[in-house]
């Protein structure tokens, strides 16, 4: 299985025990909802789309990703995108911080001038086979790769949204209709399980006819 | 700690990050005043599975209800006054004796905030979020809830705009229940589907 970066995480294997707790604080310290607010702070200030952010996420160093939770995961983002828009320069942030401090690495898809145009109609009706395309972008996607090359069926069709993969790269914006696509898991990973159904939302543009 | 009273705590290299992008950000006129506290109130005390719990009762107590959930979750959910970012678009998924559904986000950690707060560190954590799409059967009953062999195991992976709400299926001997009784049996647990009640 291919995937394009260390967040595509669906159907990794070797990564262990789920560290499931019933009940826990909302914050565990203080700095983890400072650190929350703050990216509210620089998304607006720095005018980042929703796009944009996931991908500050998702160019961290995976070393850093995996090692590090939720909130170290949006206070790099935040400080990336800081640094990105002009807010702040590295230099001051380490200066403050007293040591390094770690940002995500650089966005190597090139910004997208044209986005070409919305589509309004969905390709697509439920009970329709359709397969996703089996392409490897080099910038933000919310087409996981354990889906890709995969066939499936359309089992509900919802709203028209901006394509995330464009608005993450500049200010250019795409619309289409977005789907709920049905897997069964035996095709997914080819082990027989059986009675197993995994659902994935799928913009218009990551299908094609199957 | 026991010497914790009389020395504050050592600073973490994440807390001196924080700090410093805070203060940054700060002295440029950026962070309006109280946002961080009012960020804070907000996921600690008005938003969480008590909200979702809610949800749930009212449609174990009034089908017509339950009905214009499964329709339209965003509108009838809106109909007890929850909604807001995370929660625009929701699609609410029932278990039933045969099919069991649990929700996921591969790719970060989407997670319907308005019904159900902001999301435990597990299901944001790489194990979950990496095998529940694998392996469903073996992490639930990993997890502590084994399913029939015969269930069906739907899982949805909020990759795009939607946000899912779990709907438990009602326990029984319940029938004398008030709407409140019933909302204090809902678990979060229950309504992400890595429980049943």
């Amino acid at each position: 299985m291919l995937v394009d970066g260390i967040h595509d995480l669906g159907g990794m294997q070797g990564l262990g025990a789920v560290d499931h707790s019933p009940a826990e604080p909302v914050f565990r310290h203080r700095w983890e909802a400072v650190a929350r607010a703050l990216l509210l702070v620089v998304a607006d200030a720095a005018g980042a789309s929703g796009g944009e952010f996931r991908h500050a996420i998702e160019r961290m160093e995976p070393g850093h990703y995996l090692t590090s939770g939720y909130y170290e995961h949006w206070l790099t983002a935040a400080a990336t995108l800081a640094v990105e828009h002009g807010l702040v320069t590295v230099s001051e942030l380490e200066a403050r911080a007293g040591g390094r401090f770690p940002l995500s690495g650089p966005v190597l898809a090139p910004p997208v001038a044209d986005a070409g145009p919305d589509a309004g109609t969905p390709r697509f009706g439920v009970g329709d086979r359709v397969r996703v395309r089996e392409w490897h972008p080099p910038g933000h996607t919310r087409c996981p790769g354990y889906v890709r090359g995969k066939a499936g069926t359309v089992v509900r069709v919802d709203g028209i949204y901006s394509v995330p993969d464009i608005e993450a790269h500049g200010t250019a914006r795409r619309h289409e209709p977005t789907y709920s696509v049905q897997f069964d898991a035996a095709e997914l990973w080819g082990d027989g399980q059986r009675g197993v159904r995994v659902h994935v939302d799928l913009w218009d543009s990551y299908l094609e006819p199957s | 700690m026991s010497d914790s009273t009389h020395r504050p705590a050592p600073v973490s290299p994440v807390e001196q990050r924080v700090a410093a992008l805070e203060a940054l950000l700060t002295e440029r006129g950026l962070v309006p005043e109280g946002f961080i506290e009012q960020v804070t109130r907000r996921y600690e005390s008005e938003t969480g599975p008590m909200n979702g719990a809610k949800v749930v009762a009212r449609a174990w107590l009034d089908p017509q209800y339950k009905q214009r959930l499964l329709a339209d979750g965003t509108a009838a959910i809106a109909e007890l006054g929850f909604g807001g970012p995370e929660g625009d678009h929701m699609v609410v998924v029932e278990n039933t004796a045969a099919v069991h559904n649990v929700i996921v986000c591969t790719l970060c950690s989407c997670y319907p905030w308005p019904v159900l707060g902001l999301p435990p560190a597990w299901y944001k954590d790489p194990p979950y979020r990496a095998r529940m799409v694998r392996e469903p059967r073996a992490l639930l009953a990993e997890m502590g809830c084994p399913l029939p062999e015969e269930a069906e195991i739907r899982v949805w992976d909020s990759s795009a705009e939607v946000r899912y709400l779990v709907l438990p299926q009602r326990p029984a001997a319940t029938e004398d229940m008030t709407e409140a009784e019933l909302a204090a049996l809902v678990t979060r647990d229950s309504m992400i589907g890595v429980a049943r009640l």
